[in-house]
């Protein structure tokens, strides 16, 4: 007889919310009533408000419960948890008719939650290394054109045309046909509420290796590195056991699938410093020094990790490469509205009810997404004010709600997409505060190499406290205007240049806040 | 308009970023200004160059750009933001514009931050008047600080007063980092970083610990580097910031540095690096940058003095008196003993001018050819050798050339110690990439450079150095990596037949010389297929390998190797010889040596002699005269009565000083001219003051050959420069001299010498330095020699038969000791041990293997008798895994040690260089200090209380 497959995840949100425990007590359970039931150590889907989100095969396809407690497991069996019963309250039916799910257009994470993270069978069942195979066969520049096609940009939130990128290192060759060159992939995912990264390397391990090798077959790389938080321990190990296996089956390492070429893969741990997101204190990271940005040009593409030609992307840019390859840059194309093509995964967090990964063409609204997938906040309060693209994004505040998800419309806004993290505050959100907290992360964060980062972070936390307390309100607003003039346009790389984006945004929008008596009488 | 900029800059200004090398121009548009620059420059040198000049503070041009401090940036049309210029390279066609409001606004409001940290103290500051920060506050036009000074900061940072020539205020840093790019990339020691990150970064030495208790080695980049008072050279903040400044050459070793002498009045403030300077390109070493205090120590010897005999009072005199005296002596000696029985001494430390009056003093006015200088004990078998193969007594290359080198191979020498300046250079290209071999007993700290790739140490026993280089030329013979078209079209054909024939030999092979160096084969064979098989692969040695009784063999060893492989005659490769002192080049070629005349012409050659006869107007011996060792040998013997030392320590330096004493102790008359009461002085019946190198003019030569002007900064202490002491000396002793000035001397020079005919003090002024030979095929000098051929036409192939020192390890004597420099004292520590570099090496110590220590019971600091065949002395043990079991190692910078008590009269068979690196010896414990060194003292004490008794005044500081 065949063993029923229950699937509970082993992503690090369903771990935290106690998925090991669930899945222990499903097994044990089963096993008291004799039942063949078949834990499978799924990923994400990326519902997290429906966490640990318990999975049962049936024939007519995955059936959901959740958000499932160890409590919960006894009363789920008693009804009908093993034929997909769908009486019990923590029910969602069909998985894959969940609205949130349903909804969403998953290009890149279209195998996450399904598939067993580490199992190749599964990956390649569901399409996996289709694109590798297509890659073996073509000449580099054909690889590098296809990228190019689908318009697929940077997704750790610069956005630069991922096709360029490789070409420029495609065609960097100072040492002639024999230049060492590297796959840097960028995954120090630090903004504030975004899981999208750890999702992939969590969920779909092989898809991100599949993205390095594709993109060292481009450009002629035969290392790559990827450059992991320390605070993602399960992806670490899942990564680890994932470029093992991957190699021990011929995808990666020497003689890739017997064409004869090579791509070996290592991770890497970071240190714990938001700025070595940052592509070249990234590399300064990697090469073994203090995580100190560079001065650019020249572009890692060129001069990058040991000085040598260098691709960084991030996790989610190289995650979509399998995608294109497989299925041809146009099929990739085809979602997304102007010059922002493709889906976008977007994650949304904070004050809200229904948190979680929505990856969707570009185009929709921030309002659509906050409301119809987000569900308005967790407190049942008005939404206030809205970051988009981690902390050094702009707050958006509701007449700015109808922009549509595209980078060059956040732009015309003064706000940007970043890495696609968005984090939701109800209208107790003090502004004044959370633009005091822009620039104390920037203290906390700054390399300390440029000097309107290194000292302005400092001041601007002393001046936004002055106007706090009613110092001279006119002459600190100025000052704070021109400290954040000067690090927008002074400072060496985007971790000053950016903190400025929050701050104007919150003094722009919520200016009420920065006088006292206001925010007395608003919050008292 | 378009310009070209000239690449030679003007040295006095701060360009920004280096210099690009490409050939290729780009034109670009800075405001309105249309200029032309290599390709490879960046946006602000460009400007610079046009002389429009963007603020900066972070950007040096002795350092890669950076672009911390914002200040330089600038806009260019079509590019987004404020660029900073500083890593901006330029285009063709850019547009930049470096003034508007906009950026005007950026600038002050960054330079509003800076100021928000920084003490307002400019009026009490040391920098004030010369602070790159002040001067930007100015240049952006900072009116107000609008943050208050309330805020955090880091001005109650505490002071590292650990250098004793420099302050760390860490509370003026404005932590641009050019200290510690400047440690990294100029000085190669990587001691500084900084600590902490954004508002919390911090400069600091090691692992934040006090600057002296770090790796720092007190080079002085840091402080050169330093925008603001963070790093500041004590002696300004205590006297203020110099008024004046004059270029001229350190009087330390061979590497010849420039410096500006930054002065108050008559008074040295501080050295600082001359960016101009050929030879150091604006580096410097502790001792060059920080220990020139010597200068006007109290023990300055400031007037003239005489006695009768060694065991009485010295008696101060005027200049006549002790000129008539010493003149008198030297002639009754002469009348008594014959014309051969005085001779005189040059000194490495002098003037090219100097040396070649006392030369010509001594073969004009003593008329023989009783003249020897301190090269005799150092590098006499590099002038032998390579002028046997080469045809040219002296190094082939410049130091720069080092930066197109693809292997660096190093034998007998450190250079990070003993030539520190080139040290740093050979560093930056080692971490450019280029290989590294290393054939010295020691594992000397070039081994361990930060960022070094591949490198091999070939660690031989003392004395094998012959074995070792015929055995790498075994392999480039017998494996075919033989240059055969440099052969065939450079080198005397015969002579190179019998050479191969020879190295060929079995008996010359790696695995046969493995039992003689203890270098295994394998490592020889890598390390000599490595030689060959770069394009260009250069040979710097120093006194590990001259220092020997093969010494003149090992010369010609290498220079066998270099013709074979064809490392000759172009940048990157050649054969260079690192030379100790200040002049000791200089001091060779101005004809010290007893045999030959200025420019290496022989004595016994009556076409050179004859010319030399006219423009002196004597007759010239056509014997070669005694060298050093003749001279002591025939002074116990009795034949040899007089001796004139300028500016050269032999009792102290020369080895085994109890046989030097004794051959000093016989003299009737010995004249010594020096700044100090030195070793050999104690010995003297008359004392004459000499002047250092701050106090005269004229010219140094370093070991690249280069000319460098020495320029009075100071009048003398004493009133005369040493020069003018020769000349009144010669003139009491009836040879008439009458020059003005020391460019009348080099002029006099030039006349006489093939190889300087083009040098003269205008030429020197117009091009900064000269490398001779400088004459009508060479007018502007020959920074690169034997490009095209030999001087001797062919270049010839010695035969290099290793032939075993006597000097051997035995069961009585089973240690071999060999003897060095450390990097802060210099060579005898006259000069250095009356400065604050005590602080770092106060006393000789003996290096011993942890291995040899155990066997004899020895602890780091314990007091150890060291007895050879020659003598005994005492010295503390350091127990150091630098050293290879069987070695030990010690430094003869201070005189009671002994140091050259222990070491031997063997030398060099074809130059009589003693053999100071290899000496047999045992090392036990002891208790007390040995026989020599306890005589040593009282002899010492008697002779200090005898000059305090005849002195009339001490050079006092000022």
């Amino acid at each position: 007889m065949m063993s029923l497959k229950i699937f509970v995840p082993c992503d690090t949100t369903a771990l935290a919310l106690g998925a090991d425990k669930v899945a222990a007590e499903i097994a044990a359970e089963a096993a008291e009533r004799g039942a063949a039931v078949e834990v499978v150590r799924n990923g994400s889907r990326g519902l997290f408000w429906l966490e640990p989100l318990v999975e049962v095969e049936t024939a007519e396809g995955r059936v959901a419960y959740g958000p499932v407690a160890v409590r919960d497991v006894k009363e789920l069996f008693d009804a009908g948890l093993l034929s997909g019963g769908q009486e019990h309250p923590l029910c969602q039916g069909l998985t894959e008719q969940i609205p949130y799910l349903a909804k969403q257009q998953r290009l890149t994470f279209a195998r996450a939650g399904i598939t067993d993270p580490l199992s190749l069978e599964d990956y390649q069942a569901h399409d996996g290394f289709k694109g590798l195979r297509k890659a073996l066969q073509s000449s580099p520049q054909a690889i590098v054109d296809e990228v190019k096609a689908s318009g697929l940009r940077g997704r750790g939130g610069a956005a630069f045309p991922t096709g360029i990128k490789w070409q420029t290192v495609l065609d960097a060759q100072p040492d002639g046909e024999q230049t060492q060159k590297y796959i840097v992939c960028n995954a120090d995912e630090g903004d504030s509420g975004t899981f999208a990264d750890r999702m992939v390397m969590e969920a779909d391990p092989y898809m991100l290796i599949e993205g390095m090798t594709i993109a060292g077959l481009a450009v002629g790389a035969d290392q790559g590195y990827i450059y992991l938080r320390s605070e993602y321990p399960v992806a670490h190990r899942i990564l680890d056991q994932a470029i093992e296996k991957a190699e021990a089956a011929g995808f990666l390492g020497e003689n890739i699938l017997g064409s004869g070429r090579t791509f070996r893969l290592e991770v890497r741990l970071g240190a714990g410093a938001y700025i070595c997101g940052e592509e070249t204190s990234l590399l300064e990271s990697l090469e073994g020094k203090r995580g100190l940005v560079r001065a650019k040009p020249p572009l890692p593409a060129l001069v990058g990790l040991f000085g040598q030609p260098t691709v960084v992307n991030n996790v989610l840019s190289l995650a979509a490469v399998p995608f294109i390859l497989a299925e041809g840059g146009q099929a990739y194309a085809d979602y997304g509205m102007g010059r922002s093509r493709g889906t976008l995964p977007m994650q949304l967090a904070g004050n809200i009810e229904r948190g979680g990964l929505i990856e969707l063409a570009f185009g929709m609204s921030l309002r659509e997404l906050m409301e119809e997938f987000g569900g308005g906040t967790a407190s049942g309060r008005p939404i206030r004010a809205v970051q988009v693209g981690g902390p050094l994004g702009a707050y958006l505040p509701e007449s700015q709600w109808d922009t549509p998800l595209d980078y060059e419309a956040f732009s015309a806004v003064g706000a940007v997409l970043g890495h696609g993290g968005v984090v939701v505050f109800d209208d107790t959100v003090d502004m004044s505060e959370q633009a005091r907290f822009s620039m104390e992360f920037c203290v906390e964060e700054s390399c300390g190499k440029c000097t309107p980062c290194r000292i302005g972070s400092t001041r601007g936390v002393e001046v936004i406290d002055r106007i706090r307390n009613g110092e001279r309100p006119e002459q600190n607003l100025e000052l704070l205007g021109d400290l954040c003039d000067t690090m927008e346009f002074g400072s060496l790389c985007a971790m000053g240049g950016m903190t400025p984006y929050p701050v104007r945004s919150a003094l722009t929008h919520f200016p009420e806040d920065f006088n006292p008596q206001g925010r007395e009488a608003d919050h008292g | 308009m378009v310009e070209y900029f000239n690449p030679k800059a003007d040295p006095n200004k701060d360009y920004g970023t280096p210099a690009s090398l490409s050939q290729t121009l780009v034109t670009l548009n800075i405001d309105g200004v249309e200029v032309s620059v290599p390709e490879g420059t960046s946006v602000l040198r460009a400007a610079a160059l046009a002389d429009i000049n963007i603020p900066k503070l972070c950007a040096s041009d002795n350092l890669e750009a950076f672009g911390s401090c914002r200040l330089c940036a600038v806009q260019i049309e079509g590019r987004r933001g404020y660029p900073a210029s500083c890593t901006t390279p330029v285009e063709q066609g850019m547009q930049v514009t470096t003034q508007n409001d906009k950026l005007g606004k950026l600038r002050r409001n960054i330079m509003e931050l800076y100021i928000s940290d920084h003490p307002l103290d400019c009026l009490t500051c040391p920098a004030n008047g010369n602070c790159e920060l002040q001067d930007m506050a100015g240049a952006v036009g900072l009116r107000e600080v609008r943050y208050g000074f309330d805020g955090e900061n880091h001005l109650s940072a505490p002071k590292d007063e650990s250098n004793p020539y420099f302050t760390f205020d860490p509370s003026k840093c404005i932590v641009c980092s050019r200290c510690v790019r400047a440690c990294e990339e100029v000085q190669g020691t990587f001691a500084l970083t900084i600590q902490g990150r954004g508002f919390d970064s911090k400069v600091a030495a090691g692992q934040d610990q006090p600057f002296l208790e770090s790796d720092c080695v007190s080079c002085g980049a840091c402080v050169q580097s330093c925008p603001t008072a963070t790093l500041m050279e004590n002696n300004v903040i205590e006297q203020g910031q110099p008024e004046h400044s004059v270029v001229t050459t350190c009087a330390y070793c061979g590497v010849g540095c420039s410096f500006k002498a930054e002065m108050k009045g008559d008074q040295v403030i501080r050295m600082v690096p001359y960016k101009g300077g050929e030879a150091n390109h604006g580096h410097s070493c502790v001792k060059g940058r920080f220990a020139f205090g010597y200068a006007t120590h109290k023990d300055r010897i400031t007037e003239p003095m005489i006695r009768d005999s060694i065991d009485q009072p010295w008696r101060a005199v005027s200049w006549q008196e002790a000129l008539e005296f010493a003149a008198d002596r030297i002639k009754a000696v002469q009348a008594k003993y014959g014309r051969e029985s005085v001779g005189g001494i040059t000194s490495s430390r002098c003037t090219n001018e100097e040396t070649y009056l006392v030369q010509k003093l001594i073969r004009a006015g003593f008329g023989n050819n009783n003249t020897d200088t301190c090269a005799r004990v150092c590098h006499s078998p590099t002038g032998y050798g390579l002028k046997t193969t080469l045809g040219e007594s002296a190094g082939t290359q410049t130091f720069d050339s080092v930066m197109q080198a693809d292997l660096i191979m190093v034998i007998g020498a450190n250079p990070t110690d003993a030539h520190p300046v080139f040290g740093s250079l050979a560093r930056r290209r080692l971490r450019q990439g280029a290989k590294l071999i290393v054939a010295d007993p020691r594992d000397i700290d070039l081994l361990n450079t930060p960022h070094l790739g591949e490198s091999h140490h070939l660690p031989l026993r003392p004395g094998t150095n012959v074995a070792l280089i015929n055995a790498l030329a075994h392999v480039v013979i017998t494996e075919g990596l033989e240059d055969r078209a440099f052969i065939e079209s450079r080198c005397e054909p015969e002579a190179y037949q019998q050479w191969r024939e020879f190295i060929s030999e079995a008996r010359n092979s790696p695995e046969a010389s493995e039992s003689i160096t203890g270098v295994p084969a394998a490592k020889v064979r890598e390390a000599a297929r490595l030689y060959a098989s770069v394009p260009n692969a250069a040979i710097y040695y120093g006194l590990g390998v001259t220092e020997h009784s093969q010494g003149s063999t090992m010369v010609m060893g290498i220079a066998n190797l270099a013709m074979a492989t064809g490392n000759l005659g172009r940048e990157g490769v050649g054969v260079n010889p690192l030379r100790g002192q200040n002049n000791v080049q200089g001091s060779c070629d101005m004809g010290s040596f007893p045999h030959e005349l200025p420019g290496y012409q022989h004595v016994a050659d009556d076409a050179v002699r004859q010319r030399f006869e006219q423009a002196w107007g004597v007759q010239l011996d056509d014997e070669p005269g005694l060298r050093i060792p003749n001279m002591f040998d025939a002074a116990i013997e009795g034949t040899f009565k007089a001796l004139y030392v300028q500016g050269e320590d032999i009792a102290q330096s020369d080895p085994n000083t109890q046989h030097v004493e004794a051959a000093l102790g016989s003299l009737e008359c010995l004249v010594v001219q020096d700044i100090f009461l030195n070793e050999t002085a104690k010995f003297a019946h008359v004392l004459l003051p000499g002047a250092s190198f701050l106090e005269k003019n004229g010219t140094f030569t370093n070991a690249e050959r280069r000319i460098n002007r020495v320029r009075k900064v100071m009048p003398p202490l004493a009133g005369m420069e040493d020069w003018q002491v020769t000349q009144a000396l010669s003139n009491a002793l009836g040879y008439p001299m009458n020059y003005s000035h020391p460019s009348e001397i080099m002029d006099e020079i030039a006349s006489l010498t093939p190889t300087f005919t083009g040098v003269s003090y205008d030429k020197l002024e117009q091009l900064g330095s000269i490398q001779w030979p400088c004459n009508e095929q060479h007018p502007d000098g020959t920074p690169i020699m034997h490009v095209e051929d030999f001087p001797i036409g062919k270049g010839h192939f010695a035969i290099t038969e290793y032939v075993a020192t006597e000097e051997r390890a035995s069961r009585r004597f089973p240690l071999l000791l060999t003897t060095g420099r450390i990097l802060s004292q210099y060579n005898v520590g006259a000069q250095t041990r009356r400065t604050d570099n005590q602080v770092w090496h106060d006393e000789d110590v003996l290096e011993i293997h942890p291995h040899d220590a155990e066997e004899r019971g020895i602890n780091d600091g314990d007091w150890l008798g060291i007895s050879s065949r020659a003598g005994e002395t005492v010295m503390r043990a350091q127990v150091s895994e630098r050293m290879q079991p069987g070695v030990v190692y010690t430094t003869f910078h201070h005189p009671g040690s002994g140091a050259n008590v222990i070491t031997t009269d063997n030398s060099d068979w074809a130059t009589n260089c003693p053999e100071y690196k290899v000496t047999a010896v045992q090392v036990e414990k002891v208790t007390q200090p040995s026989h020599w060194q306890q005589r040593y003292r009282s002899f010492n004490e008697q002779q200090q209380t005898l000059l305090r008794a005849g002195r009339r005044r001490s050079a006092e500081p000022h």
